[in-house]
């Protein structure tokens, strides 16, 4: 028995690379669900910036134009979303679904189109990846007990993105609860007549907010391509985008509580990875599919209200009819 | 006030949605550089030029029947089901429970014991998602797709730990008994001088969805129940006024919605692979959203929407089999269906309503003629 291998350096380790596309999709996320529209859709918007940028930093050799491509991409379904629950007022769980599934299709078709490799791209080389950056003087504390392997393996050594994500953390509670736009988009989420009485366009700070959503969104499927893999295979968000959706829940809508949320669901999947750490520190075997099932499993428990309630944005999934 | 007339509501706006899709769905294949005429031609003949076709095109709407009435139902008390295909999954595993461990004599008893298993199975998959969203709030979307996801957990583990056999790498149940096998439309057809293709996945279980259609429209139109149902879903506010229990209706219409979805697998588990494996549903779950919104939640619109997307199916088959075009199509078409016709549905509504008002106005005598206009 040995509790602490579960908390080994390199199961840390994986936990913050797979943390990092729940973190980001999560911070999209609560971005549109603070302004008042949800969105089931961040799998598929991922899915779609991973395809792209994947597929562009292949042919250009650029991941910086990959990036960009799965960002624009991204945004372009944000828009779909938008216009589809924003200024036509349709239903927005709805359009997430349909968002999801043009994803899915979309990307395995456009890749057989370009590539034929049977729906995936080439595998990216070079200057087509986000590389690993090693922050300064990792080498050199690595030797300091302690604190030295922390700082060069788990902290330094990471790519761009994932520090990107990091620092979307305080951008994003900056800009929710320190900023004018900020409590305006609050308060387009609970109760968007009182922004529309301010004189301030309900749809324009919407629009914007799901904007962000799409932005977030595409540097998250990027970094599942660029950055922890080597290209784009298909469906392969596997349910990321869920398990983000999940974590906002878990987070109560929160930016700091994201992070815990989904440094948690991340921890769960590298564990998951790792059957015989688990059953060397606990001294049974547990099932992969429990491990699996949990962040889905601890949503419901949280979504039932049995520890602290979560409780949505109010005007939520509704769209805003302006009073004539 | 109803501005539009009840057949443009319930034909002409589906069918613009339908031919917006069709019409981006043509784009696509021009993009990747098919002919959009011969990929539909060959749909058409892949799909229905054979009796073979036939089968499967039939197979594929038969499972596209039960979750879209399962959409349907939840739709009507308005709540959004997503966890169809998860309810289809346990259903899957309901079968193969009372088929593994019982030896039924006879098909037609195994086929009952079968479908209530299925049904039990789905029902009680729904229940809890059901229960949280009536009794502590939780929103019933979220938790559906939550336990999608448990589900196939679930699943995975009563495969792979579970009912595997012993020696089998794969992870699937053994083959039912011979004795429950069920007749298929050749055996079906062959008494009365039809000869149906022997190769072709459809069987009884159509008869079963068709018999599913009708109790789902005398469930939702012509019982108090069903009453209810509808008004609860039209208000929540005004049912309970009107003595409607929130918790009741809710249980009610997602355990129904749950027990078609879970029934789904009399079809592809017991009638077609005679086994239960990992990835059965095959996204059929989601596909009835599709299906439920093209066919206005209505269950004869169900059934033809459900033909539908059993044609989109094999024909997506057989394009991906004869041309470049990947099987991937149908999710783009299927997506395109749901964002137009339950997305974008205002988007077609909205300028058709205002050619009827105008038209309205144009009719009206002069007193009238004021009063509409506003």
């Amino acid at each position: 028995m040995d509790i602490l291998a579960l908390f080994d350096l390199t199961v840390l380790d994986s936990t913050v690379r797979l943390a990092t596309p729940l973190l980001l999709a999560c911070l999209a996320g609560l971005f549109s669900e603070r302004a008042g529209i949800f969105d089931i859709g961040l799998e598929g918007k991922m899915l779609f910036a991973a395809f792209f940028s994947a597929a562009i930093a292949a042919m250009t050799g650029s991941v910086w134009l990959g990036l960009l491509a799965g960002m624009v991409s991204s945004m372009a379904l944000s828009g779909i979303h938008g216009l589809a629950s924003i200024t036509f007022r349709g239903n927005q769980l709805i359009s997430g679904v349909a968002i999801n599934f043009l994803a899915a299709g979309m990307t395995v078709l456009i890749a057989q189109d370009w590539f034929q490799q049977g729906g995936r791209t080439p595998s990216l080389i070079g200057g087509g990846r986000f590389e690993p950056i090693t922050l300064p003087f990792a080498d050199a504390l690595s030797g300091v007990p302690f604190v030295g392997p922390i700082y060069a393996e788990l902290i330094s050594g990471h790519t761009i993105l994932v520090y990107v994500a990091l620092l979307a953390v305080p951008g994003t509670w900056w800009l929710l609860f320190r900023t004018r736009f900020g409590l305006r988009l609050r308060a387009v989420g609970e109760n968007p007549a009182a922004v529309d009485t301010a004189g301030v366009s309900v749809v324009g700070l919407r629009f914007v907010a799901v904007g962000i959503c799409g932005i977030l969104c595409g540097i998250a499927g990027a970094y599942l391509a660029t950055g922890l893999q080597a290209g784009f295979v298909k469906d392969m968000t596997a349910g990321r985008g869920f398990i983000a959706l999940a974590a906002l829940i878990f987070a109560k809508w929160r930016p700091w509580h994201a992070l815990w949320a989904t440094l948690l669901f991340g921890y769960l999947q590298a564990i998951a990875l790792r059957p015989d750490i688990i059953e060397g520190a606990l001294g049974f075997k547990v099932q992969v599919q429990l491990l699996d099932a949990l962040p889905y499993i601890l949503t419901v428990v949280i979504l039932a209200g049995f520890v602290g309630k979560a409780i949505p944005p109010r005007a939520g999934g509704e769209p805003y009819v302006k009073e004539r | 006030m109803d501005v539009m007339p009840k057949w443009a509501e319930v034909i002409l706006v589906p069918l613009i949605s339908l031919i917006l899709a069709a019409i981006l769905s043509a784009l696509v294949i021009l993009a990747i550089g098919e002919d959009p005429v011969a990929a539909v031609d060959l749909m058409v003949t892949g799909a229905l030029g054979s009796t073979y076709g036939w089968g499967y095109t039939l197979y594929y709407a038969t499972n596209f029947m039960f979750t879209g009435l399962a959409v349907s139902v939840a739709f009507h008390a308005g709540l959004f089901n997503i966890g169809g295909e998860g309810q289809a999954m346990l259903g899957g595993l309901g079968v193969a429970l009372v088929l593994l461990f019982i030896p039924w004599p006879h098909w037609t008893v195994a086929l009952l014991a079968a479908t209530l298993g299925a049904a039990v199975f789905g029902a009680l998959w729904a229940a809890i998602p059901a229960y949280l969203q009536a009794k502590r709030g939780s929103h019933i979307v979220i938790t559906t797709i939550m336990f999608n996801f448990i589900a196939a957990a679930v699943l995975n583990y009563m495969l792979v730990n579970q009912l595997r056999p012993a020696g089998s790498m794969d992870p699937a149940t053994e083959r039912f008994r011979e004795a429950v096998h069920l007749p298929n439309l050749h055996e079906m057809l062959a008494p009365i001088g039809i000869n149906f293709s022997k190769a072709a996945p459809a069987n009884v279980s159509l008869v079963i969805a068709i018999i599913a259609c009708v109790l789902v429209w005398l469930l939702i139109w012509r019982t108090p129940l069903g009453l209810e149902i509808r008004s609860y879903g039209k208000s929540g506010r005004a049912a309970k006024y009107a003595g409607i229990g929130a918790v009741r209706i809710t249980m009610v219409a997602m355990l129904v919605s749950g027990a078609l979805a879970g029934m789904m697998a009399i079809n592809n588990v017991m009638g077609e692979a005679e086994r239960l494996v990992l990835n059965a549903v095959e996204g059929a779950g989601f596909i009835g959203i599709a299906v439920a919104l093209m066919g206005r939640s209505h269950p004869f619109g169900v059934f033809l929407a459900a033909i539908l997307f059993g044609f989109l199916y094999q024909g997506g088959a057989e394009l991906a089999l004869w041309t470049s075009i990947p099987r991937e199509l149908i999710v783009v078409i299927q997506a395109l269906v749901i964002l137009f016709t339950g997305a974008l549905d205002n988007m077609v509504r909205m300028p058709l309503e205002r050619v009827f008002l105008a038209a309205r106005v144009a009719r009206a005598p002069k007193p009238e003629r004021k009063q509409a206009a506003e």
